[in-house]
């Protein structure tokens, strides 16, 4: 007994710089999945409040950009209501019916050099924010919430090695996953695209729907350039995105009402 | 004592605020963001408790964490060098290591670039070898590590000229 506590009293700081550096290694394996970095995250008080008022300052330095983005969408939304004025009015009675619901977030923290990154917003559990939800700009999607406090949420961008997204070619209806590969801010990957589905450059990749987070036809970006896997049996397609993730400011998140009657189902 | 404690927790403040506001944002070429804060490992007291850099070393990598959602790859990086840290000092300073009087304000100019590289390049290839977790993507790893580490040496150096009391 009396040579372990001397072993223990002599190694202390070897012990200790063990048990820390183990600590530390568990807290990085937990982050590479989805739901576990419960501690170590962005989303709570003091990092929130630090880089929302950070935010506050830095948003000026952008406004000339993101005032023209809001304003290419409200031309966007008017010439839509103008065009659909006269078919809402016969059929009113279902819009209670909308199986998805949006809401606005700004975003607070944006992160693209690293290969895992994640973003912060300014919204929370105080506005019936929830995980899953997914997030998206005028131009195109962003990620999925992860971490939620009070006021704060972690998203995890389509940036990020852990992300895996449900995404289809715009002609036909072939699905594939969208990743990414660390690389390229600007560029995202689809795989398992089979390949008897006619690719061609220029295609534009949208939303399969299929995931419940977000809903059909939201727009990712066009076909780059593709080639064949190892096995030669389906398609690897880099895809532009239509959204600068370098520059984001005013998101949408995306609830699906319908999503724990989906969930449900599909566990039963 | 007093002192040495208050001077200590401002550059822990100071230079996490500046780390997660300023230099994470810079994302030369796309990638390359520097990391001065383990400033705070290398002008850490020599003489005082090896138990509480390791401490304080570990609580400053999971703050950076909980900023960058990174998990726990600074705080890993950062245990790490604080625990060799000792080493580091032997190898680079020799014997004024051996009598614990090293004022890192007046050393010689030469030895203190040494001891910051090397502190500066263990931390990155840690880092970066824990973000990126990937064996056959090694060579990335040695690349960032590369250009990074330049990149933080000159700028800690920058910081230290700059902030070093003028020693008469």
């Amino acid at each position: 007994m009396q040579q372990i506590i001397n072993f223990i009293i002599r190694n202390k700081n070897f012990l200790l710089f063990l048990l820390l550096f183990s600590i530390s290694i568990l807290f990085t394996i937990q982050s590479h999945s989805y739901h576990k970095s419960k501690f170590i995250n962005s989303a709570n008080f003091l990092t929130g409040s630090i880089y929302n008022s950070a935010n506050n300052i830095s948003i000026y330095l952008n406004l000339r950009s993101q005032n023209k983005l809001l304003f290419e969408e409200n031309k966007r939304l008017k010439s839509l209501l103008y065009n659909l004025e006269s078919s809402i009015k016969t059929n009113h009675s279902d819009s209670l019916n909308v199986p998805y619901y949006f809401s606005n977030a700004q975003v607070i923290k944006n992160n693209y050099s690293a290969p895992d990154n994640v973003l912060l917003i300014n919204k929370g559990t105080n506005d019936s924010i929830k995980q899953d939800f997914g997030v998206i700009t005028t131009e195109g999607i962003v990620g999925i919430i992860n971490e939620i406090s009070g006021n704060y949420a972690t998203v995890i961008s389509i940036l990020n090695t852990t992300s895996s997204i449900s995404a289809q070619l715009k002609k036909t209806n072939h699905i594939g996953s969208l990743t990414w590969n660390a690389k390229d801010p600007a560029f995202v990957q689809l795989t398992d695209i089979p390949k008897i589905a006619p690719v061609v450059i220029g295609d534009t990749i949208i939303t399969s729907g299929r995931s419940s987070i977000f809903p059909k036809n939201i727009p990712i970006g066009t076909i780059a350039y593709f080639n064949l896997d190892a096995a030669e049996n389906y398609y690897e397609i880099n895809v532009k995105l239509f959204n600068d993730m370098t520059n984001l400011e005013h998101v949408y998140i995306i609830e699906n009402i319908n999503k724990p009657e989906i969930t449900n189902l599909l566990n039963e | 004592m007093n002192n040495l404690l208050s001077v200590n927790s401002i550059r822990f403040i100071v230079l996490v605020l500046i780390q997660v506001l300023i230099f994470n944002h810079i994302n030369f070429m796309g990638y390359i963001n520097p990391y001065p804060y383990i400033l705070f490992i290398a002008l850490f007291p020599v003489k005082s408790n090896r138990a509480i850099i390791i401490l304080s070393s570990f609580l400053l990598g999971l703050i950076i964490d909980m900023f960058l959602d990174s998990g726990g790859i600074h705080a890993a990086a950062c245990v790490f060098i604080a625990y060799v840290r000792p080493i580091i000092l032997k190898f680079s300073f020799g014997t004024m290591y051996e009598h614990h009087n090293i004022k890192f304000g007046a050393v010689d100019f030469g030895s203190k670039i040494t001891y910051i590289t090397l502190l500066v390049i263990l931390h990155h290839i840690i880092l970066f070898s824990l973000e990126i977790f990937s064996l056959p993507k090694v060579i990335l790893v040695l690349q960032k590590t590369l250009f990074s580490s330049i990149f933080t040496i000159l700028l800690s150096i920058i910081i230290t000229i700059i902030f070093s009391r003028k020693s008469k």
